[in-house]
């Protein structure tokens, strides 16, 4: 059983819904208990940065995403859940000038794209270059095109960590990978049939 | 690198596709899930649905229909026409879709723009303009914002408009032509390009595509981010795929590979 963390950001039920259609039985739960006791967890999220730590915190599931983390049950982030596994972001949050804290389970933090020469966000498709083996890319070809809409990108403090980099001005990191831990910028949910591949990989994951 | 975006954009009335309903191979073509499952598998990045229901059931029939395509549609696409207030706005994305597009509301309470962006990210609040020049043959006297569905002149001009917009938050423009919407001239590149070159925000260029040359003079000269099209995809003058392999060979860069 797959459960989607729901913190109250985001869309959601595209990411349950890419599940169910590929056959597999996942819910968006708001609940930290029915979290803890999941096969596999997924983090989803867009939008802010401290602001949604802030709904994580909250909503009680820091403690819980920590313990599957340790657990090394399957975990999945996507986009901000990508960002917020690291230390710290960029981003400001509300009156703040202090950068946000993430959750610390990598070292590094979120950055924004500084670029004269494209828009911010990034919004569309790109390619992933794959840059460590992994079961999540299994059948999924390097140089596949996913989707993105993001702002703030991850730098990861040791480069082992990273699975795949993209290019948007800068070559930048995309996903990173560690044992059952995996988290990507892209939108695999909205990532057509090489996104849906990946989902299935990652509910198929030992 | 970042591919340019080719989205068709789906009318839709009362739950069903009211426009070039003429593929002849689909079981039910005026079924917008069949219709996107169909664009999707050509290759679409995106898809735009826009809603010209009148009936005060519209709220209720177009979030069943954005529910049924959330089940089967795994691309992002986005949902406009009539969306008045917030919750309008909660019900669409939460039914599935992942972006929604705002008109005359965003111009009669440019709040609701800001609101929609703190309440659920600047990536799902698209504002869609529509422009018509004030002097038709000469560009350098400017475009003014329309609502209504191009019935109401607002005095507005669109470049600042557009700067407004983005200032709000708006995460993407969808800049529609008055002059050329349904003449197939090509897009108004002028206007494209005036609003492209002043906002940091993607713009997605609207309005008057007849042929594939269009679509790339909207991208080279109108400096658009993504490129919209309705009856040259609908009435099968020409396929998404042919349409990205056109592009492809004049170097501008799309998704091939799908």
């Amino acid at each position: 059983m797959i459960a989607i963390i729901n913190y109250g950001a985001g869309n959601l039920c595209s990411v349950e819904k890419a599940f169910t259609y590929l056959g597999y039985r996942a819910f968006v739960t708001s609940d930290p208990k029915i979290v803890s006791e999941a096969d596999r967890v997924v983090l989803p999220g867009v939008g802010a940065f401290g602001k949604s730590m802030e709904r994580l915190e909250q909503a009680g599931m820091i403690p819980v995403v920590k313990e599957i983390i340790a657990s090394g049950r399957p975990f999945l982030g996507i986009c901000l859940g990508l960002q917020m596994l690291f230390q710290e972001s960029a981003e400001v949050f509300g009156e703040m000038t202090a950068k946000a804290k993430g959750l610390g389970i990598f070292r590094g933090e979120a950055l924004r794209f500084e670029t004269t020469r494209f828009k911010v966000p990034q919004i569309g498709w790109n390619r992933i270059k794959i840059s460590k083996e992994s079961p999540i890319f299994h059948g999924i070809k390097d140089g596949s095109f996913f989707y993105f809409v993001h702002s703030y990108y991850v730098k990861p403090a040791v480069t082992e960590l990273v699975a795949c980099t993209t290019e948007y001005d800068i070559e930048y990191c995309s996903g990173i990978s560690r044992g059952n831990i995996h988290a990507f910028q892209f939108h695999p949910e909205k990532s057509g049939q090489v996104g849906l591949k990946l989902l299935k990989n990652f509910a198929e994951l030992n | 690198m970042l591919t340019k975006r080719i989205i068709p954009c789906l009318d839709v009335k009362d739950g069903r596709v009211v426009k070039g309903t003429g593929f002849v191979k689909l079981r039910d073509a005026g079924d917008p899930v069949e219709l996107a499952a169909f664009y999707d598998r050509e290759g679409a990045d995106e898809l735009v649905f826009l809603d010209i229901t009148a009936s005060s059931e519209r709220r209720k029939t177009m979030v069943e229909m954005v529910r049924r395509v959330a089940e089967r549609i795994f691309i992002p696409y986005t949902v406009g026409g009539g969306i008045t207030d917030i919750e309008d706005i909660r019900a669409i994305l939460r039914a599935g879709a992942d972006k929604i597009a705002i008109n005359t509301a965003a111009v009669q309470n440019p709040d609701l723009i800001s609101e929609g962006t703190e309440l659920f990210g600047s990536q799902c609040v698209v504002v869609a303009i529509d422009a018509r020049r004030r002097i038709r043959d000469d560009p350098s006297r400017g475009w003014e914002v329309y609502i209504h569905g191009g019935r109401t002149p607002t005095g507005i001009d669109v470049r600042d408009w557009a700067l407004q917009v983005e200032k709000l938050g708006a995460g993407e423009i969808l800049l529609t032509s008055m002059d050329r919407d349904g003449t197939k001239d090509g897009y108004d590149n002028d206007l494209n390009r005036t609003v492209a070159e002043s906002v940091g925000i993607p713009v997605i260029a609207s309005g008057g595509v007849g042929k594939l040359e269009h679509l790339a003079e909207g991208i080279e000269i109108g400096k658009a981010d993504a490129v919209l099209a309705a009856s040259i995809f609908h009435y099968r003058e020409y396929g998404i795929r042919q349409a990205k392999e056109y592009l492809a060979t004049r170097g501008i860069s799309v998704r091939l590979e799908y």
